[in-house]
């Protein structure tokens, strides 16, 4: 009974995170469907009909899609970061700064040439980063974080794009510059000369490789589009910022190549030149502020373009309205997912006579709005996150538009009864209509698309915190409460179905469509009034004891309170370090760090609080005949201490050769560990570490089956230990045959090769098999205690209470002494001389528990080893060395401060549960991995896979096994932080037995825990709430770094994608954590059962 | 009799701060190119000379009057060389530890090693200055009921507080603020010598106000 409710508590407390985590997370994602649709050239949105043979008339019309083409060619030179302001000219300044008046051929084409050139301020969407600038460029859509459909292994866009439509209707497209374009459109590209862009502190190499080739390039004739991408500026700004002699030089070297190009341009070549995004004053850029988002625009084309009249103030225009813009003049078709709008400027002048340029806008506009019009058709049928009532009022006024266009050209052939005048009008209101609607579509999409939903948010953060805090609460009081199910079960999950069912009553009422999460947020909001209502106002010993804490003098206050600081301040510590993106960035050294100081702060408590020595010590003026021996044992168990403490700061030290790096640290190198043995070249060096990792498996295994014999859990005949005999080397080898094979060089006869693919295949099925064998024998029969009875006669093993021979009324009283029987007689097995005394020995008793539960660990591990590469072995070993010593620390700790017999001894204290869970995260880096979607390991999804699969659920399940493979193991192994000083408890006793003869108290070890089957679960209740809140609270840190500095620059890049790996890893551990305990329930059951059994046998 | 020694100890620790102050701003007049930061090194190196004359000196002030007058030369000699022992062996511990504790292994190794100096100078130096190089006596003092003077106390607060700086220091260094005090060991080291002066100014007002609390077990 009490089982189910402490399974089903945890299980409720896990919805509550669920609950707040989908709310937090609704309303963060900015999440668009990226459609895989592209534009047809055949697939015309205006027929072309009259209007458009009448005036359509481009000599070669076609070579154009959509409308006849203006250019021929286009020279687009990115100028990364060129702000608006450095591209501004005014000649009166008198002391321009560094970044002023530089770019003089500029402005002297400006006011020269009106007809030819201009300039404009070129808006850019936020994040203002250079690849997400690009996609906007060329796709003429928003980024969001998550594009649905993309795929994060690469980051070539998958979108229809203007790159996309110039390769597909034969135009060469010839590219130099930052190589982030060739990431982006991998293969696009006619001719390329990437240069590598990451060096910040390098401002030429780009530039001067551009340089080189972009002069012999213009001259030449075998390009239609030439892309350029300067970096100098935008690197300076990084460096220097703009206010910095180097900026001029820069600016100064872009103007000598701007005037060299358009010296160069031809006739039907149009020169577009374009900053991505601008700079703040310290030279950065990613934000959303007036700086970082005002870029600059110069348009020129050797013929006249525009209309002579100078604007006074130079247009805006946004960023993606470049796309439809480019697309038309060229004569392809616009890109499917554009939803900017063609700038006026580009249709209305020209040589052709003053009344049909308005036709001629007009018609760009038109053949734009159909563009966006089947956007949002086929948008609004995949996705539904535009507002339905905008979508409809949008519809109307395009129909109305299209509507008034065809009359207009109707009307404009045959009847020439109609002024030039009236038409004249007719066209500027139906471009104006048009511009409008393309506008009010851009307004709607940027609304639904780049905003977060704040109130979600805030309330996801609430629930969040208030799960966490419950937490809190419970594992702090669980030992009070009295009746466990009402206060955990009964009361929260009625108040939050009440909660839940009135919101849905109000649904109904109120006639709204309720969100299925929503419901499960109120139901979480009233399960947690539910919860502290009767907590705080009906539970009177509860709130006594909590006001009795708040109540009681300052020193007591401060002691009960100096019990939680250590392990919780450092928690705390780590908590603020989610708000800063170097601690983020650093943030495997960054938990070692607190990892090593939470460990040593422990033993160093204990120092102080003199447990190491005597209490007699502690008075220095003893004299020495009068020392206790039993110091001696006290100085061996110290050193023992200092010997794991040691060995742990090595398992940390040596773990830190694992990790991977991210792209922000600079002069990283990524562990050699993380390329697969198959990569390396001398077959010397891949002989040894193919040795090392095969080494490393086998001493992680031959190191468990000693735990098992040392605790003699070996010796019985069940499947389970034979399973642990043989199984396990069965499964090592395997995995060393499969490394083998993987490793093989390339080049070998075909026979050998199909051998080795089938291979590839069935080992890791294998292994497959015989872990889940191992899974099912465990669930089946975890016990491995081995029974020998050398009694002759049916002497008294039991001594019958009250000489009643009712089973049941006895085996209350006789389990006990059962055990105390069985653990005298081990005591003599592990003391070594055999005992004559005709017992009944139970071998393995002691370790019932732990012994499953590290069955299931070394299954788990050896299945995730395999889907990690092979030199990982050796860093999982790393993670059972470390794990194994801070249990030994742990253990030995809990035995110096706490008796065994007290009642204490069932908490795990907080220290331990919080290095646990450090453990967990700084392995999930020293296993190679790094919270960044490039960082994930993918291959992991074709182990035992060659071809691929069908579906997408296994290798998603199989890369998620292997990013959070440490938080898995931790999960798995929290028991252990409970059962481990049960265990450790026979040597610090036997060292005891050295001194003196007499201490009666025998060691029960895990058999405790079965004498007090309520602790024992209010244990493990508390055990499970402890850690799930050390989880939580790093998790609410992560949410709300996420949340508060989501205008953060380095927000799509560190903190959002650190708070899906946190939410991720939180629910994976979950999870694993709730399997876990319900497997310990299990063994529980089946060890109760045994007792029952045998007492059966023996009352016989 | 507490008050006088509460006064001696006052003495002592500001004498121990002014050599601190001086080693930082004195030493610019002397030595030129001398900067806090930027000849770190040198700065470190004069600093824990500084604190190790003045410790040295208070030590054999106090020292005289109190224990050693009678004993011989020869057994002075070993006590001196077992000192010297123990401070290096200090040394190579504090080493050991700051290099467990994440410090580059290899590079930077003359860095660390000063830094581990500066630390034993702090601690180390001042448990042989007050409890001369018996390492039992140390073990003693370092545990909740091990004072037996308030100069035991005050050695326990200036222990902590010059580790524990050191440990706050290392925190900041990861932050990307690309400052001159953000290199290995600068932050590590002021924070040390930072927390060494707290714990100097705050050992003495913590005894004062904790005075009813204190009690010593009588010699
Ligand atoms: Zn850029
Ligand atoms: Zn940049």
């Amino acid at each position: 009974m009490t089982r189910t409710v402490i399974m089903l508590s945890l299980c409720w407390t896990c919805f509550l995170f669920y609950a707040g985590l989908g709310l937090f997370l609704n309303g963060f994602l900015l999440v668009r469907v990226e459609l895989r649709s592209r534009s047809a050239c055949r697939a015309e949105p205006l027929s072309q009909g009259r209007g458009g043979q009448q005036l359509g008339g481009s000599p070669d019309s076609n070579s154009s899609c959509w409308m006849g083409r203006r250019f021929s060619k286009v020279i687009v030179l990115v100028i990364d970061a060129l702000k608006f302001d450095f591209a501004k000219y005014n000649p009166a300044r008198k002391n321009p700064k560094p970044y002023e008046n530089k770019l003089g051929v500029i402005y002297q084409n400006v006011v020269s040439k009106p007809q030819q050139a201009r300039l404009f301020q070129f808006r850019a969407d936020p994040p203002t980063t250079t690849m997400q600038r690009i996609k906007g460029l060329t796709t003429g859509t928003l980024p969001t974080f998550i594009d649905v459909g993309s795929n994060f292994a690469s980051s070539a866009i998958q979108e229809d794009n203007l790159i996309e439509q110039f390769v597909q209707n034969k135009r060469r497209v010839v590219f130099m510059g930052d190589d982030t374009w060739e990431g982006l459109f991998p293969k696009k590209f006619f001719k390329s000369f990437p240069f590598p862009s990451f060096n910040v502190k390098d401002l030429h190499t780009v530039d001067n490789g551009v340089l080189q080739h972009i002069y012999t390039t213009v001259e030449s004739s075998d390009w239609d589009v030439l892309i350029a991408h300067f970096l100098g500026v935008d690197h300076c700004g990084h460096r220097y910022g703009p206010d910095h002699p180097a900026m001029a030089d820069k600016l100064n070297q872009m103007n000598e190549m701007l005037r060299s190009v358009i010296d160069r341009v031809q006739n039907d070549t149009l020169l577009v030149v374009l900053g991505d995004h601008g700079m703040t004053s310290t030279g950065d850029h990613g934000g959303e502020s007036e700086a970082e988002v005002n870029a600059a625009l110069f348009i020129y084309s050797p013929l006249p373009l525009f209309m002579s009249a100078l604007p006074r103030d130079p247009e805006v225009v946004s960023q993606i309205d470049m796309v439809p813009t480019l697309a038309l003049l060229l004569g392809v078709p616009i890109p499917y997912s554009n939803i900017g709008m063609v700038m006026a400027d580009m249709f209305t002048a020209g040589a052709i006579p003053h009344g049909i340029n308005h036709h001629k806008l007009a018609k760009a506009l038109q053949i734009n709005a159909i563009q966006v019009n089947r956007f949002l058709e086929s948008y609004s049928h995949v996705a539904k996150d535009l507002p339905v009532e905008k979508l409809e009022q949008l519809k109307e006024l395009f129909s109305k538009a299209m509507a008034e266009y065809n009359n207009l050209i109707t009307g404009l052939g045959p009847s020439e009864n109609t002024t030039l005048e009236q038409d004249l009008l007719r066209f500027q209101k139906l471009s104006s209509v048009l511009q409008w609607y393309l506008k009010a579509t851009r307004e709607m999409c940027q609304e639904s698309w780049a905003r977060f939903n704040v109130s979600h948010m805030l309330f996801g953060v609430a629930l969040l915190a208030a799960a966490c805090l419950q937490c809190f609460l419970i594992s702090e009081i669980a030992s009070i409460f009295k009746t466990l199910y009402k206060e955990l079960l009964l009361y929260p999950v009625i108040w939050g179905l009440a909660s839940g069912l009135m919101f849905c009553l109000w649904g109904l009422l109120s006639g709204t469509v309720v969100n299925p999460l929503i419901i499960c947020c109120w139901i979480a909001a009233g399960s947690h009034l539910g919860f502290h209502w009767h907590l705080w106002r009906s539970n009177n010993h509860i709130s006594n004891k909590l006001t009795q804490i708040s109540n009681s003098p300052t020193q007591q206050k401060w002691k009960s309170w100096s019990k939680l600081s250590g392990a919780l301040g450092i928690l705390l510590l780590r908590c603020t370090a989610m708000f800063s993106n170097s601690f983020v960035v650093t943030e495997g050294q960054v938990v070692s760090f607190l990892l090593k100081s939470i460990v040593t702060f422990t033993v160093v408590k204990l120092k102080w609080e003199g447990k190491f020595t005597n209490p007699s010590l502690n008075t220095p003026f003893v004299p020495e005949t009068q020392k206790n021996p039993a110091s001696v044992s006290c100085r061996r168990e110290c050193f023992y201490l200092l010997g794991f403490l040691v060995a742990f700061f090595l398992c940390v030290i040596f773990s830190k050769s694992f990790y991977n790096c991210r792209e922000e640290l600079m002069n990283c190198e990524p562990s050699p560990f993380l390329k697969p043995l198959s990569s390396l070249k001398y077959s010397q060096e891949r002989n040894f570490h193919y040795i090392l990792s095969i080494s490393s498996l086998a001493i992680l295994v031959y190191l468990i089956r000693k735990w098992f014999l040392h605790y003699g859990n070996l010796n019985s005949s069940h499947l389970l230990v034979l399973f642990v005999r043989l199984g396990f080397p069965l499964i090592v080898l395997c995995l060393c045959g499969f490394w083998a094979v993987n490793a093989a060089p390339e080049e070998t006869s075909v026979k050998l090769q199909d051998l080795i693919k089938e291979i590839v295949v069935v080992v890791p099925g294998i292994v497959c098999g015989l872990v889940v064998t191992g899974f099912l024998i465990v669930l089946w029969n975890p016990i491995t205690v081995f029974v020998k009875d050398s009694r002759q006669s049916d002497e008294t093993l039991i001594t019958s209470y009250k000489g009643s021979s009712r089973v049941e009324d006895d085996s209350l009283h006789v389990i006990p002494q059962i055990y105390r029987k069985m653990q005298q007689s081990m005591n003599v097995h592990f003391s070594g001389n055999y005992d004559e005394k005709p017992t009944v020995t139970a071998y393995g008793l002691g370790t019932v528990y732990s012994a499953a539960l590290l069955t299931v660990l070394t299954l788990l591990t050896l299945l995730l080893i395999m889907l990690h590469n092979e030199r990982m072995a050796l860093a999982f070993l790393l993670l059972f060395l470390e794990g194994f010593s801070f249990l030994e620390i742990h253990g030995t700790a809990r035995n110096l401060s706490v008796a065994a017999s007290n009642l204490g001894y069932f908490t795990v204290p907080w220290y331990a549960v919080t290095a646990w869970a450090f453990s967990a995260t700084q392995f999930f880096y020293a296993t190679g991995h790094q919270p960044t979607f490039p960082a994930i390991h993918w291959n992991a999804a074709f182990v035992g896979f060659s071809e691929g699969h069908t579906s997408n659920i296994l290798p998603a399940l199989m890369v998620g096994m292997n990013t959070f493979a440490s938080h898995i193991l931790f999960a798995v192994g929290c028991p252990l932080l409970l059962l481990w000083p049960f265990i450790r408890e026979v040597q610090s006793s036997k060292n005891k037995k050295l001194g003196q003869e007499s201490v009666e108290e025998d060691q029960m070890m895990e058999m405790r825990l079965r004498e007090n089957p309520h602790k024992f679960s209010v244990a493990l209740l508390q055990l499970g709430m402890r850690y799930l809140f050390v989880y939580g609270v790093q998790l609410l840190a992560s949410v709300c770094a996420a949340a508060m500095l989501r205008r953060h620059l380095m927000v799509w890049k560190i903190f959002a994608p650190k708070f899906l790996f946190d939410a991720l890893s939180f629910v994976v551990m979950s999870v694993f954590l709730l399997i876990t305990f319900s497997f310990m329930m299990r063994v529980d059951v089946v060890v109760s059962n045994w007792f029952k059994e045998l007492i059966l046998k023996q009352s016989r | 009799m507490r008050d006088l020694e509460l006064r001696g100890m006052v003495s002592a620790h500001c004498t121990l701060i002014l050599a601190l102050l001086s080693a930082t701003f004195v030493t610019p007049l002397i030595l030129e190119d001398f900067h806090l930061i930027g000849t770190h090194l040198v700065w470190l190196c004069v600093c824990s000379a500084s604190v190790t004359a003045v410790s040295v000196i208070l030590c054999l002030a106090l020292g005289t009057s109190s224990v050693s007058s009678k004993k011989n030369f020869s057994q002075k000699v070993t006590k001196v060389f077992r000192s010297c022992v123990l401070f290096s062996v200090s040394c190579l511990v504090f080493h050991g530890i700051i290099v467990l504790y994440g410090a580059p292994l290899l590079e930077s190794l003359w860095e660390t090693f000063l830094f581990a100096v500066l630390l034993s100078t702090f601690t180390t130096l001042r448990c042989l200055c007050l409890l001369g190089p018996s390492l039992h006596a140390w073990i003693r003092v370092f545990s909740k009921n091990g004072a037996m003077s308030i100069w035991d106390t005050s050695l326990q607060i200036t222990t902590a507080c010059s580790i524990f700086g050191a440990w706050l220091g290392a925190i900041p260094i990861p932050l990307d603020w690309d400052r001159p005090w953000q290199v290995w060991p600068v932050s590590c080291t002021l924070g040390a010598t930072f927390g060494f002066a707290v714990g100097l100014v705050g050992a003495p007002l913590w005894i004062h106000w904790h005075k009813k609390q204190l009690t010593y077990k009588s010699r």
